[in-house]
């Protein structure tokens, strides 16, 4: 059972002057001379590695950054606490590096934009307990960016507007269709269409 | 002395708490070793396999607080396998056949039953406290028998330990007449708890000092129970995450108002950042805040929090808090003794706000700082130079950089210097952990300077034998060393046997060292036992170095008068 594990991992394991975890940069160059015996470690640590506590996001990195048994030395109790609270970081959508790290820091902040608006927001999926205070939370956001050339008078009709999303896959969401949870772990950015625009998307009455 | 009545005797001694100069006085003749053990109070067992458990209780009949531990510390990190050992039975055991006037027990790394923690509290009349960390094996069942037995208990301390949930039972077995809690921590426990019953225990606790609640406890509870604790000093709050409903919170605050002898804080599962506004008029007062598991709370609302804490002396936090957060906490807590600051992404390429300028603003701000858990992505031997300077006074200081090997990330050099200057410095330092790049130079400043280092941990560190040798010989008073996936082999397993026999323990995993080192060890140090863990029984065909001597995975060296224990599982070898 655990060789199974072995197998694939020996890639992990091949020797090389970078440690488990260190793709990026070229930057190696001024690394002393490797020791002379091979470093048990990089082998070693990973047979038979121990599954169960890792954490969830390393759903999508190649074999090369899997994790090291037993590191870092955090406590597995501290561990499993950050496990059992954390939905967002089994969100973290595989793509791009900067979101990943970005929620692993503790924040989902995707960007938002609104058609028209000289410059974009970033908000934090996680502090919205649901579609109704991300709503209110956008219109205050955006609400200096509606009036446009009006004479600062009435505040723009809300239903003018469309909060749409863009997903893991890189279509084009209307926001609303699917529970708030899985929402936040399917959203990369936000963009708040105008009406006119809008309307091609929901096709019929959007009230 | 010896024209003195044994009373007096007695009395002299009782001068001396301290175990290690109890242990020097039973050595001068027979008839002080004998007054010595049987006015013993208090006996530490720094490793449960290093002496027998009926051998501990025939010599102290009348020890009242006994304290054991059991795995090495490695075992925190799931290097060592279930199964291992480290079982309390025994202990428990041996003390109910000779012990019986015992009151406290602590257990760490140690694996309890239900059945043990029965007996114990049916087997000491006088029983009061019970401290178990890091331990398992035990579900609340084994709390409900110490709750309803032990009619004196004023201690119940549960820190981080794997407990079974089997239902809330458990807190509604202290009966009626358990007036005597002094301090009650349950926050491990992962279920629920009956709200009435927890209020009620409270309610008829005057003495209570410390309560940690678990995540089950709602806001409503806690300010219920806020409300009769007014003495209380230290506190682990309950779920701070309930949806925002104003009045609980308000209730929660006027609670908290009343609490004014409140020193500390921990908990704060989850914790929003509306919550924390809840416990602002709070802050003034506190010496010790643990909020390091809210990952929820970012930056801006844990400086805004620890602004205000201007008495801090002990701070846990997560990563979260940015270097400009420790700015801030810099600033404002100038009595901060010990920092701990957790990763909140244990991947090992992930994000960390934290860098080595969030340690050395730490280090200019608060000079009293004396203890360090420090984790981050990256760090320069200028920033330890510095922190070395500007902090003297370091007893523990634990550097995790989360990728193994990681060099000065300015220089790209090994971080030798670095970590020299700290041993250099700070010539009261205790306890060392060592990351990043690191060569034989390093061990050998620690060697060199590291005169009171007790208890040190290498990973992924260094180059050859000469390494480890220079710690061995150098650190006098050495008493745990513990070594992960670096390159020592027999040479320096086999170069200063003798060093063993004042250490408590050696633990190598993912070394050099072969079967045959720990041999010739074991045949020249008959007082130690050595125990070689292989795990993964057949799996060296993995490895590459075929017809090369077969390298031990684990291995775990301690001095010990037990001789080979019992009660080790087939994959341990005790040579």
């Amino acid at each position: 059972m655990e060789a199974a594990t072995d197998v694939e991992n020996l890639k992990a394991t091949e020797l090389r002057l970078g440690l488990p975890g260190t793709e990026e940069g070229p930057q190696k160059a001024a690394v002393p001379t490797p020791p002379s015996t091979p470093r048990a470690g990089s082998k070693r640590a990973l047979a038979g590695g121990e599954e169960a506590k890792k954490p969830a996001a390393a759903a999508a990195p190649p074999a090369a950054k899997a994790q090291v048994v037993g590191w870092p030395p955090v406590r597995s109790y501290r561990k499993s606490c950050f496990q059992a609270s954390s939905k967002s970081k089994a969100a973290a959508p595989a793509a791009p590096q900067k979101e990943e790290t970005a929620a692993a820091a503790g924040g989902l902040f995707v960007k938002v934009s609104m058609d028209g608006a000289p410059y974009l927001r970033k908000i934090d999926l996680k502090m919205y307990k649901g579609y109704r205070e991300l709503r209110e939370a956008l219109e205050a956001m955006f609400l200096c960016f509606s009036g446009g050339a009006a004479d600062g008078a009435a505040a723009v009709n809300p239903s003018d507007f469309a909060v749409t999303y863009e997903d893991k896959d890189g279509d084009l969401m209307l926001v609303g269709d699917v529970p708030f949870e899985m929402f936040i772990s399917t959203c990369k950015r936000l963009r708040i269409m105008k009406g006119s625009e809008a309307r091609g998307l929901g096709g019929a009455t959007r009230e | 002395m010896t024209y003195f009545p044994e009373e007096v005797v007695e009395h002299i001694f009782s001068f001396l708490p301290a175990q290690r100069d109890r242990n020097t006085v039973s050595l001068v003749c027979k008839v002080w070793y004998e007054i010595e053990r049987l006015s013993r109070r208090s006996v530490f067992v720094g490793n449960c396999y290093a002496v027998r458990a009926e051998r501990v209780a025939l010599r102290f009949p009348n020890v009242r607080a006994l304290t054991v531990k059991g795995k090495p510390h490695f075992a925190d990190f799931n290097l060592v396998p279930p199964d291992w050992g480290g079982y309390a039975g025994p202990w428990i055991e041996a003390a109910a056949r000779g012990c019986v006037g015992l009151e406290e027990l602590r257990m760490k790394r140690m694996v309890v039953s239900d059945e043990s923690l029965e007996l114990l509290s049916r087997s000491f009349p006088r029983f009061r406290a019970l401290v178990l960390i890091s331990c398992e094996g035990f579900s609340t069942d084994g709390l409900a028998a110490i709750a309803s037995h032990c009619k004196l208990l004023s201690e119940l301390d549960l820190q981080e330990n794997e407990v079974e949930d089997r239902g809330p039972r458990w807190l509604s077995c202290f009966p009626d007449s358990c007036t005597s809690l002094v301090s009650l921590n349950f926050a491990c426990i992962k279920g629920e708890v009956n709200a009435g019953s927890l209020e009620r225990l409270v309610s008829r606790s005057p003495n209570l000092r410390s309560l940690r609640l678990n995540r089950s406890v709602s806001v409503d509870t806690l300010a219920k129970i806020l409300m009769r604790t007014p003495n209380l000093e230290d506190l682990g709050t309950g779920n701070l995450t309930d949806d925002f409903q104003t009045e609980s919170y308000f209730r929660l605050t006027s609670a908290l108002e009343k609490c004014k002898m409140l020193r500390s804080l921990s908990g704060f599962w989850d914790a929003s950042p509306v919550c924390l506004s809840f416990i602002y008029p709070l802050c003034a007062q506190l010496t010790g805040l643990n909020l390091s598991y809210a990952p929820t709370l970012d930056a801006s609302d844990l400086t805004k929090m620890i602004s205000r804490c201007v008495k801090l002396q002990r701070l846990w936090v997560l990563d979260c808090i940015s270097d400009k957060g420790l700015q801030v906490v810099a600033s404002s807590c100038k009595d901060l003794q010990e920092l701990r600051v957790f990763p909140s992404d244990f991947y090992v390429a992930g994000y960390s706000a934290v860098t080595e300028e969030g340690l050395v603003a730490i280090s200019l701000g608060c000079p009293k700082l004396n203890s360090l858990l420090y984790f981050c992505h990256q760090m320069t031997n200028a920033a330890l130079i510095t922190v070395a300077k500007n902090c003297p006074n370091f007893t523990r200081f634990r550097l995790c950089i989360l990728e193994p090997g990681k060099p000065d990330v300015m220089t790209n050099q090994p971080l030798d210097e670095g970590f020299g200057a700290i041993v250099r410095e700070c010539k009261g330092l205790r306890r060392l952990s060592i990351s990043g790049l690191l060569t034989d130079k390093v061990f050998m400043y620690i060697g060199k300077y590291a005169k009171q280092l007790e208890m040190l941990s290498i990973a992924f560190a260094g180059d050859s034998d000469k390494g480890m040798m220079h710690v061995m010989n150098g650190c006098k008073n050495l008493r745990k060393l513990e070594i992960r996936d670096s390159p020592f082999g027999d040479a320096a397993l086999l170069g200063n046997v003798a060093k063993y026999e004042t250490m408590r323990s050696l633990w190598m995993s993912s070394c050099n060292v072969t079967l045959k080192g720990c041999q010739v060890l074991a045949s020249k140090m008959p007082m130690l036992n050595i125990e070689v863990i292989n795990e993964w029984d057949g799996s060296n065909e993995m490895e590459e170095n075929h017809g090369e001597l077969p390298k031990v995975e684990k291995l775990y060296v301690y001095r010990t008068t037990a001789g080979a224990r019992d009660d080790a599982p087939n994959f341990v070898k005790i040579l």
